[in-house]
């Protein structure tokens, strides 16, 4: 069993920086091999409300990527438009060389494969415990021998380090935990990028301090692309590479989380500093105050 | 995804008990036994009237069950209705002088074929035709007739 | 008036866009059940959940439906001193109509509505969507499943309760009023044919159970993904499969009986 743990673990860090360096050969051109998600001139739209008008975006890759902007935004829909889960309305998404909304059924699902996506509850299978779960997709999508399952899952488990919670249901795990089983479960088959719904909703701060510091590792231990998708200002300029922020369907700045905070665009400011009024006015749209009472 | 044994046991259970109970409604509710495959010949036997005579309606010989109809037929150029009755092998000894007649199961009751035999020496064979019948409806007229005469008589 | 037209309109167009969903939804149901039977233990957990938990409730109601009927029967058949024809009453009743029918709205009652409340969370709360990220597409592993599981479940339900039934019926009619025991059998077997009643009852709690299961696995994936929708989603489930087991009855009893 040892020996079979530690070939396992040999082959597995190999996996890692072999894929990482097939694709690199893989893509055609330098600019492609460096840009992992492509993104370009997205419009998309839900009924009559506009969602995104015109967004330019570039993930490079091994590195951790943040995309904010206020709530409704629509930072979830692109993610969902980047899995193919979405199809856009016009313009392009580009990931490792593949037009996601161009592809066919087959080959979108083989490049889901290659991506994980860690959904903001979590989305674990509340039918089966945590073992299970983590080992959901190797089961789906390999042959592999239980014995090798198991030790692919206690391997991830310990890298989010909740082995021990293994035979715990989702029900009787907290949220910053299941968010951790959710983790372990989207690295289970090894995928080239990870994409991260408002991983920092809701969480205390021993969770939250958790949850950073294993999205940062992560990211560099495996060499990982990361996309995170969040309004908590702190906690993500903290530790990503790069920020791009959303508003009202376009991308009203870009840079380094210090370049941001000193950017003289006001509303990437008030969002940036957390001021509650500024472009985004503290108001609802409405008449004059005064005239409002006076008129009752 | 280990599956509890209990989980797979009682799945079997389940499905055991519908079966069982499936056969149970085919052999002890319905009428399966008529549905066996014995071997049965067939004979017709033409009609003036079948009145409510059905297909799988029972054929019976002294109040035994000994076949069922097969089939029931219109004749364009002698006007009778045509019976083909499938009568189980077991029986082959029916005369062919034996009369077809077309009986009600008690008052309210299905209508069935009743042979009785004659005399002949020769039997019935598959095909034959059972010459003489009694149809269903001329009995019925008759009762229909007296019972509406002595119901007019009555009132006057 | 124009109003009330267009909102006429609008609620046809829903209606119809609704119903093509269904049907395209079905079809991918249809394609993921090969995939199904190659891992029967997705298949048995289903039938387990859907099957063996419908169980006590079905036992239960055919017990109690077949007494019922023979007691009422019995009050009717003895002014014309016809109770030797129980066994037939109470057969025919529950073989052709009410085994199929009761069986079909219990069913949706008890698992059409955790069907769909349990697919409906599966959706709230992302597991879904959550699948479809990990390439499983949630129709073949989720939704498939469910569905044999219901349509197997439902003609055995329909099986047992009938039964059932009629052995409750033989318990008060021949234990407790004293019809003949011989009658009771005997007639019902002369009367009860295995092709026009017994085939066409399993027929119908087939076509029951296609309903029953498609209407509830359907109504559960196309949720609204809130608390608020499932609990609305599950409302449906029950109403729209007690509405489509009474309606479909009439139908396929006119065609089967009524020629």
């Amino acid at each position: 069993m040892t020996a079979a743990f530690r070939i396992m673990r040999q082959r597995f860090s190999w996996t890692v920086s072999k894929n990482y360096m097939q694709r690199s050969a893989e893509t055609t051109g330098p600019a492609a091999s460096e840009t992992l998600v492509k993104i370009r001139d997205l419009h998309f739209a839900r009924g009559e409300r506009v969602i995104f008008d015109g967004v330019d975006l570039d993930i490079p890759r091994g590195r951790l990527t943040a995309i904010m902007g206020p709530s409704g935004t629509g930072k979830t829909t692109l993610l969902r438009l980047i899995g193919g889960q979405l199809t856009p309305d016009r313009g392009s998404i580009e990931v490792d060389g593949l037009q996601v909304q161009e592809l066919g059924r087959k080959a979108l699902y083989d490049l889901r494969r290659r991506m994980g996506m860690l959904f903001q509850s979590g989305a674990l299978l509340t039918d089966l415990n945590v073992f299970d779960n983590v080992a959901f997709p190797l089961r789906e999508h390999t042959n592999l021998p239980e014995a090798m399952i198991r030790d692919l899952v206690l391997m991830k488990l310990q890298a989010v380090g909740l082995r021990g919670a293994r035979d715990l249901q989702p029900s009787e795990l907290s949220g910053g935990m299941a968010r951790r089983v959710a983790l372990a479960r989207a690295i289970a088959l090894d995928p080239m990028m990870i994409m991260y719904d408002e991983p920092f909703t809701g969480q205390d701060p021993i969770s939250m301090g958790a949850l950073v510091q294993l999205i940062r590792l992560l990211n560099d231990a495996l060499g990982l692309t990361s996309i995170i998708v969040s309004h908590d200002v702190q906690e993500t300029a903290a530790i990503s590479d790069y920020v791009y922020v959303i508003s009202q369907g376009k991308v009203i700045g870009q840079g380094s989380p210090e370049a941001l905070g000193n950017s003289d665009s006001a509303l990437v400011k008030q969002f940036m500093q957390g001021l509650p009024d500024g472009p985004v006015p503290f108001h609802y749209p409405a008449r004059d105050y005064m005239e409002d009472l006076l008129n009752a | 995804m280990k599956q509890s044994k209990t989980t797979e046991l009682m799945v079997g259970m389940l499905i055991a008990a519908g079966l069982a109970a499936l056969f149970v409604l085919a052999m002890k509710v319905s009428n399966l036994s008529s549905y066996s495959e014995q071997s049965s010949y067939n004979v017709i036997a033409r009609f003036e009237n079948v009145g409510g005579l059905k297909v799988r309606s029972p054929v019976m010989a002294g109040g035994v069950l000994v076949g069922r109809v097969a089939g029931i037929d219109y004749d364009n150029d002698r006007y009778e209705a045509v019976v083909t009755m499938k009568v189980n092998q077991s029986y082959d000894r029916f005369p062919d002088d034996t009369v077809a007649s077309i009986y009600t199961a008690g008052l309210l009751g299905e209508q069935y074929v009743a042979l009785d035999p004659g005399g002949s020496e020769d039997f019935l064979v598959d095909g034959s035709e059972i010459e003489f019948t009694s149809s269903a409806l001329v009995l019925e007229k008759l009762v229909g007739k007296f019972l509406l005469n002595s119901a007019e008589s009555g009132k006057k | 008036m124009l109003d009330w037209i267009r909102g006429l309109g609008r609620g046809g167009f829903r209606f119809f866009e609704t119903l093509g969903r269904a049907n395209l939804f079905a079809l991918k149901t249809l394609v993921g059940i090969p995939a199904v039977l190659v891992r029967p233990r997705l298949l048995v957990a289903q039938l387990f959940s859907v099957g063996v938990l419908s169980l006590p409730i079905i036992i239960l109601s055919g017990v109690f439906v077949g007494m019922v009927l023979a007691l009422q029967g019995y009050n009717t058949l003895v002014d014309f001193g016809a109770e030797e024809s129980l066994g037939v009453v109470v057969a025919l009743s529950i073989v052709r109509e009410l085994g199929p029918v009761v069986t079909g709205l219990l069913f949706a009652g008890r698992a059409g509505s955790a069907l769909t409340a349990e697919i409906g969370l599966m959706k709230a709360t992302e597991q879904l969507a959550g699948m479809e990220m990990m390439a499983v597409d949630p129709i073949h592993r989720v939704i498939a499943p469910r569905f044999l599981a219901g349509f197997i479940s439902m003609p055995l339900l329909a099986a047992i309760f009938a039964a059932l039934g009629i052995y409750g019926g033989y318990f008060v009619g021949v234990g407790l009023l004293g019809v003949d025991e011989g009658a009771y059998w005997s007639q019902m077997q002369s009367q009860v044919d295995l092709y026009d009643d017994v085939y066409n009852g399993v027929i119908k709690s087939l076509v029951f159970g296609l309903v029953v299961t498609w209407i509830a696995v359907f109504e559960g994936y196309d949720t609204v993904p809130t608390s608020e929708g499932v609990s609305r989603s599950t409302t449906r489930t029950v109403v729209y499969s007690a509405f489509a087991v009474l309606g479909l009855d009439f139908v396929l009893t006119a065609l089967m009986f009524g020629a």
